[in-house]
């Protein structure tokens, strides 16, 4: 038996990542082998199996966070618009993206879905790809579209670079991807147990390396971690365990988790990084690989704003779902500003939780907020009043 | 959205100047809200749907009386009733941040639903979900499911994220015309689907988009017989919303098509709500939807400096008409499909663009104003990058002022006056420079 690798170096390893916003980690992996290309995407979801399936790296990209200073991205952008698309046109801008060699924007909302027009007007030698998904989830109907949408992308990379896909090399990036979500849900499932052994501010971390790293390392960082963590005996506190909400494109600043952990919250479940549990359990390894992967698409997907639900008795049944899992006491919100998906989506998961008795608080955000004792107050309070309701 | 038409509060007074055919429209309007109230007591059952990729034809086609929540958000903008729905929704647990379109939907029906004309609207039976070019509307519609439970149909239109529309996109939003939209409206109506009906309204709908694209593109004459972006509002009224397909709105544009035709003869400018516009001394090209709380006030900060805009993209959000497209009455679903992938907002930036700058160009504009409105993602984000594209294309100068569709605390006529007086003096400036190099 190896012994495990100590935690703290582990989540140093992901802070660095991280905080490296010039991408240096792709670059490495670039050229650690000639011919070797990379592909940006937005959240919430791309299928990263076919990027991989060419073998180019899948990056996340995720806005600049509270680390740089937006200057060029606040010429593109209005007041009004929230800070992801800014900070992301300030990364592209400064030259921090150009070891992508192409940019997935999925479907998420009319502020990503434009900023694909403005790349393609802004880096016309980058290949750049609006990623549609269905809102009809019949197999004959949104499937068949999802699947001419998916052999759209296979062709597009194909062509980049130089020799098409095959279903082998698909279905082998498929089992890779499995297996990355299962460690990732594995890592869920320890946070949720022992939320004391694994705070989100590393989970976060160890997740966020996920969006650079490519997933074969990914996994085994993921798995070391929980290792490691778990090796590490940590105080257990009398905290409220709570899921976080509408944190799935815009990401808070690291700070603002800590805060909320601080303030006396487990978070226990959230929807940072989707990308990672967007699928919820393993997708068929053989057989016709777009297929498998459009019915995991329509069939066994996570919920978010930004997926229509068919019926008004699906909202917040996944919300629920989560909450019961994960043993939670109480629900915050945390949402960017100005994020219409977010926001829109709040008053209905709120009624529904209230409908069952669930505590909950709200609150805005910007991916550089700087100001954490509002919201570490509040926090607070929360949790006190959870504390108080479980005691009565 | 942004959506349409009708005419300003204040119609009725003796000094507004109006061409006939906008009577005509606030009549049509007007009607419409008659009939949605009392639907229930004629038996009707009634749709809610979007104005962008409507299925108008397909409604009637199952006699629904229809109610198009966008354009009762701007009623109640003109009528300037739309700042307190908003803050209703909004103590209702709406965010501030959010689309105002729907906050002042959503703050409306909190109020009883009495409709912009007095009368209670009622609850539709049927929320016909088709979300072209905007991802609010999703959420719109499910709020209100959420909130009075009527049942929802979706009809997912896919983005022409690569500037054109792949065969895939269309055979996806036919299929969901058949295999779902079509049954759920059967099953809610009663009424069994009959394509021949479908293509009849068809036919009425292509000579009215005819009528249309002539009246719009009568903007190109020197002076431009009518306002192509505030006057506009009045004439996509009836298409854009309950009317296109029945043989009220042929009438409609055959006669407003009249009128404009009348107007170039005589060498005649728009009329404006102060009479006939004077002397045509600027013109633009104008990007995103007016604000509807000041609507008077805004068109005759362009009108008093002898500015017309003579055309918009704006009047091209429930369908582009003006590049040839017209709803076919020999493939009905799917020439539905091939509307609904086509409204303004359902295109890409870089096709937005071109659009504009062969605008520009057709129509001899001076240049291009912005009007980004804070509540609208979909057409706002981006913008910036539009007014740049759009300078460095066609070298002539654009900017940019910013208000709400229906916030009254988003229009500040100080700023936007000033903006429009600085912008204009930069048109001015630049046709000297450009005639003294010649
Ligand atoms: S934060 Fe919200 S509004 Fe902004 S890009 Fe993401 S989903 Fe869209
Ligand atoms: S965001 Fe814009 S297009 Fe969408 S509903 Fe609001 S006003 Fe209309």
């Amino acid at each position: 038996m190896t012994a495990s690798p100590p935690v703290i170096p582990i989540v140093e390893r992901c802070q660095a990542l991280f905080e490296d916003l010039d991408l240096n980690a792709v670059k490495q992996w670039k050229a650690a082998a000639p011919g070797r290309k990379a592909i940006g995407y937005m959240p919430i979801y791309v299928p990263r199996e076919l990027v991989h399936a060419a073998g180019m790296l899948s990056v996340g990209i995720l806005g600049g966070g509270d680390q740089i200073e937006v200057i060029q991205g606040d010429a593109y952008y209005q007041s009004y618009i929230c800070r992801i698309p800014r900070s992301t046109i300030e990364l592209a801008l400064t030259g921090r993206l150009d070891c992508l060699d192409g940019m997935l924007f999925p479907s998420i909302c009319d502020v990503i879905r434009n900023l694909s027009g403005m790349w393609q007007i802004l880096f016309k030698d980058k290949y750049v790809r609006y990623f549609d998904v269905p809102q009809n989830y019949e197999d004959a109907i949104g499937g068949t579209f999802y699947i001419n949408e998916l052999a759209a992308l296979r062709d597009d990379l194909g062509k980049l670079r130089g020799a098409p896909i095959t279903d082998d090399e698909l279905n082998a990036s498929i089992r890779v991807y499995n297996e990355n979500r299962r460690a990732v849900q594995e890592l869920y499932a320890y946070r949720a147990r022992k939320p004391w052994q694994a705070p989100t501010s590393e989970v976060y971390l160890v997740l966020r390396a996920g969006m650079v790293l490519p997933p074969e390392e990914h996994t085994q960082l993921v798995r070391d971690y929980i290792d490691a963590a778990d090796a590490l005996p940590r105080p257990k506190r009398d905290n409220a365990r709570v899921v976080l909400n509408g944190s799935f494109c815009e990401q808070p600043p690291l700070g603002l988790i800590k805060s909320i952990e601080m303030a006396g919250c487990y978070i226990v479940d959230d929807d940072f990084m989707l990308v990672t549990r967007w699928l919820l359990d393993d997708v068929p390894e053989s057989g016709n690989p777009l297929e498998a992967l459009s019915k995991a698409f329509l069939h066994r997907s996570a919920t978010t704003a930004a997926k229509y639900d068919t019926k008004r008795a699906d909202k917040g049944v996944f919300l629920l779902k989560q909450i019961k899992t994960s043993g939670a006491e109480g629900v915050i919100f945390a949402a960017p500003s100005f994020c219409d998906p977010a926001l829109l989506e709040r008053p209905m998961l709120q009624d529904v939780l209230s409908r069952h008795t669930v505590p909950h608080t709200a609150f805005k955000y910007a991916e550089n907020t700087g100001q954490m004792a509002p919201i570490r107050e509040q926090a607070g309070t929360f949790a006190d009043s959870i504390k108080l309701w479980s005691a009565a | 959205m942004n959506a349409t038409a009708v005419l300003p509060q204040g119609a009725g007074k003796p000094q507004v100047q109006k061409e006939d055919a906008m009577w005509l429209q606030k009549e049509m309007i007007n009607r419409n809200y008659h009939e949605l109230a009392t639907a229930r007591e004629r038996g009707h059952k009634v749709a809610a749907t979007f104005v962008p990729g409507n299925l108008n034809e397909l409604l009637m086609c199952f006699d629904f009386a229809r109610s198009l929540p966008e354009t009762n958000a701007l009623q109640n903008g003109l009528r300037k009733k739309s700042g307190k729905f908003i803050l209703d929704a909004e103590r209702d647990g709406q965010s501030e941040d959010v689309c105002n379109y729907v906050k002042a939907d959503l703050g409306m029906m909190l109020g009883g639903e009495i409709g912009p004309t007095g009368e209670a609207l009622p609850k539709p039976d049927i929320l016909l979900l088709s979300y072209t070019g905007c991802f609010t509307f999703m959420k719109w519609f499910e709020l209100i499911r959420h909130k009075y439970g009527c049942e929802s149909v979706m009809l997912h239109v896919p983005y022409q994220g690569e500037g054109k529309i792949a065969p895939n996109m269309r055979d996806y939003v036919v299929k969901q015309l058949k295999e779902t939209v079509i049954p759920a409206l059967e099953r809610i109506s009663g009424v069994a689907f009959d394509i021949d009906r479908l293509r009849q309204y068809m036919k009425e709908s292509t000579k009215a988009e005819e009528d249309l694209v002539a009246v719009l593109q009568s903007a190109k004459h020197r002076p431009s017989p009518i306002d192509g972006y505030f006057g506009a509002v009045y004439y996509i009224g009836p298409i854009f919303t309950a009317f296109r397909g029945t043989p009220e709105a042929t009438e409609f544009y055959r006669v407003l098509r009249q009128e404009i035709e009348q107007r170039v003869r005589d060498g005649k400018g728009p009329i404006t709500p102060d009479g006939e516009m004077a002397e045509e001394k600027y013109r633009l090209v104008v990007e995103g939807p007016p604000n509807w709380t000041s609507f008077r006030e805004f068109w005759k900060m362009f009108y008093d400096e002898g500015a017309v805009v003579v055309t918009s993209t704006y009047a091209k959000v429930g369908g582009v008409y003006d590049f040839g497209f017209r709803h076919d009455p020999d493939h009905p679903l799917e020439s539905l499909a091939e509307y609904c992938l086509g409204c303004y907002t359902n295109l890409n930036l870089p096709s937005r663009i071109d659009m504009i700058c062969r605008y520009i160009d057709e129509y001899q504009a001076d240049g291009l104003l912005i009007n980004s409105i804070k509540s609208c993602n979909s057409f706002s984000a981006g913008q910036l990058l539009v007014l740049r594209e759009v300078e460095k294309r066609t070298g002539k100068p654009a900017a940019f002022i910013e208000t709400d569709l229906v916030d009254p605390r988003y229009f500040s006529a100080a700023n936007v006056r000033n903006r429009l007086e600085s912008y204009l003096q930069m048109v001015k400036q630049k046709r000297a420079a450009a005639l003294a190099a010649h």
